[in-house]
């Protein structure tokens, strides 16, 4: 009896954690797709270099880092250890849909927290400097949720 | 600005406040507005170049910017002038109360002016036509191209003998006018009259430039600039147009106001991640920091009296509305409704004050008490935020976006103005799209 409730337990667990990975997968197979309000697809984004994104995403309100934007700034990282004269900027952006003040201070925080993430990665602060744009530079100009969400990112740009 | 502009008020008959019969009750908007006659201002036919179609028609215009601003309060019903039977000279002797009375008028402007030796004098009267008295008579002497501003300070006169409480149309709205797509944005700072005329532009529009805040004698202008990608509060004089940096940091520095008394600038400066608020002293330099939190600090405000300041945080996770005094201590959180509060601004009266609301992807323009209580909200839309106060604390004009399509078509910011009671809301005619709108104070004191 005792074996078989393990086995039920187990198998309850099996079962919805797949049901979890199924919704998963379901989210990230379209290009421009979001988990929870970050967006996850690859529309907008552009390349530092090959397998190297240049920008992350972030939830409403918010600046914290999501496991996609952490593994995509250690590849930024990665790619700056790799090539020590590179200086980069990271450009800080909100959506519209806050005020314009506090989306300024609010993409200033999400530009430094992805440069604070670098650093943690041996990458020297000299050589990210920070702007913030607010609201100010939406790279997609509709009112929609997924706008707002390609809206809400910092972009490593390389200093010419 | 006053320095260039010299009124001579020459007071040629007493004030005789004790008989005015009519009074504008201003907390009822625009419900039972007053049916008021403005007569065009009769030309003194021994005016320099009479015959100049300029001249000629200067009653008429003056008159006409008149009607606008009574018109624009929602409190005023300025009449059709083909009803008028009296001739602006005679009607500005002696009206026939009969006459006005049976077009419904209750309340009289005639006046008349005189151009001489490059000098303009306006003179009008403001009469009470039930009560068969005249309320107030004023003279004005000034250059010919002040036209406009005589206008506007003859409303301001009525509107203040009508309404008991000060004018506000002698003062400009300083905003950023913007234009082309979404993505791509040109922002400079332009100032116009109160009632959308007289447009400059102060920016080429080379850089980014945001947030613009009179200060109190409106000679100067504090705001946010992207020159040279470093973005940094600068201030501008209006006159000379000489503009230099005041917040530079270490970092970013943003959202500027002057202090009560001028002497000050107090904006947030954004380092590492963290976003606190400091004052500048203009004279001596010296930099205060008036907070400390790891949180968002910004869109300061002082009080009128200068002893406090409001501000918005995010510490309790969200945007909320706090003040404090204005060296940092006692800060209390005063906004608890649902949703999230920004952009508080103390208003010139010191009772009041506003805010940027968004709840349930609405947002809204409210006022509170300063204390927090009396929360009200008076205009629910897609998007609008940062309202600034009529110097007379009546008014408050803000910016609204419109919702664009999946494309970004059909995007547009304009200004709008709303009465602290929730009525005549309106769009302001700016030339172009326009933000960020500031208010002056009245510019002759």
């Amino acid at each position: 009896m005792k074996f078989n409730k393990k086995i039920n337990n187990i198998l309850i667990i099996l079962i919805s954690t797949l049901f979890l990975s199924a919704c998963s997968t379901a989210k990230k197979t379209t290009g421009v797709s979001t988990s929870g309000d970050v967006y996850t697809g690859t529309d907008t984004v552009q390349y530092l270099a090959s397998g190297v994104k240049d920008r992350v995403f972030f939830a409403t309100n918010n600046s914290a880092l999501t496991t996609a934007s952490r593994d995509t700034l250690r590849k930024q990282a990665d790619y700056l250890r790799k090539n020590k004269k590179l200086n980069v900027v990271l450009e800080g952006h909100a959506d519209e849909r806050g005020t314009r003040e506090y989306n300024l201070a609010l993409a200033e925080k999400r530009a430094n927290v992805a440069k604070d993430y670098m650093m943690t990665y041996g990458i020297s602060g000299k050589r990210i400097s920070v702007i913030s744009y607010g609201k100010e530079k939406p790279v997609n100009s509709a009112s929609t949720p997924l706008a707002w969400s390609q809206n809400r990112r910092a972009v490593t740009v390389k200093v010419k | 600005m006053n320095k260039l502009f010299y009124i001579f008020i020459i007071f040629f008959f007493k004030f005789n406040f004790a008989y005015s019969l009519i009074e504008v009750n201003i907390t009822r908007g625009n419900l039972n507005p007053l049916p008021i006659a403005v007569s065009p201002l009769h030309v003194d036919l021994q005016s320099d170049n009479y015959q100049d179609i300029k001249v000629k028609e200067l009653g008429g215009l003056i008159s006409a910017v008149i009607e606008k601003n009574f018109k624009s309060t929602g409190l005023f019903n300025p009449l059709n002038k083909d009803a008028f039977v009296q001739k602006p000279d005679i009607a500005h002797l002696k009206p026939r109360f009969e006459d006005w009375s049976l077009i419904t008028a209750q309340a009289l402007v005639t006046g008349k002016l005189l151009m001489k030796d490059d000098k303009l004098k306006v003179e009008f009267r403001l009469w009470d036509i039930a009560a068969n008295k005249e309320m107030i008579a004023l003279a004005f002497t000034t250059t010919p191209s002040n036209w406009r501003r005589v206008a506007h300070i003859i409303s301001d006169k009525i509107y203040e003998r009508l309404t008991g409480e000060t004018g506000y149309f002698d003062t400009r709205i300083i905003y950023v006018s913007e234009a082309g797509p979404k993505t791509q944005r040109v922002k400079k700072l332009a100032i116009m009259d109160q009632d959308g005329e007289n447009t400059k532009y102060l920016t080429l529009g080379n850089e980014l430039v945001l947030t613009p805040r009179f200060s109190p004698s409106n000679q100067l202008v504090t705001y946010l600039s992207y020159f040279r990608n470093l973005p940094r509060v600068y201030l501008l004089d209006i006159e000379t147009g000489i503009q230099e940096v005041v917040g530079n940091f270490p970092g970013m520095t943003f959202a500027p106001r002057f202090s009560p008394d001028g002497k000050k600038i107090i904006m947030s400066f954004a380092k590492d991640g963290n976003s606190d608020i400091y004052t500048m002293d203009l004279e001596t330099r010296l930099v205060e920091k008036i907070t400390e939190h790891s949180s968002i600090d910004t869109s300061p405000s002082f009080s009128p009296d200068g002893k406090y300041i409001c501000f918005n945080s995010d510490r309790s996770g969200l945007q909320q509305i706090y003040t404090m005094k204005s060296d940092g201590t006692s800060v209390k959180r005063i906004s608890f409704g649902n949703g999230i509060y920004g952009t508080p601004v103390w208003s010139p009266r010191g009772d009041l004050i506003a805010f940027t609301k968004v709840r349930a992807g609405k947002f809204y323009i409210g006022v509170m008490r300063s204390d927090g209580t009396g929360e009200r909200l008076l205009t629910e839309n897609f998007y609008q935020e940062a309202p600034s106060w009529s110097p007379n604390g009546r008014l408050l004009v803000f910016y609204r976006e419109t919702k664009s399509g999946k494309d970004g078509k059909g995007f547009s910011a304009k200004l709008w103005s709303i009465d602290i009671t929730g009525y005549n809301e309106k769009q302001l005619e700016t030339e172009t799209d326009a933000s960020d709108p500031s208010w002056s104070s009245l510019l002759s004191k």
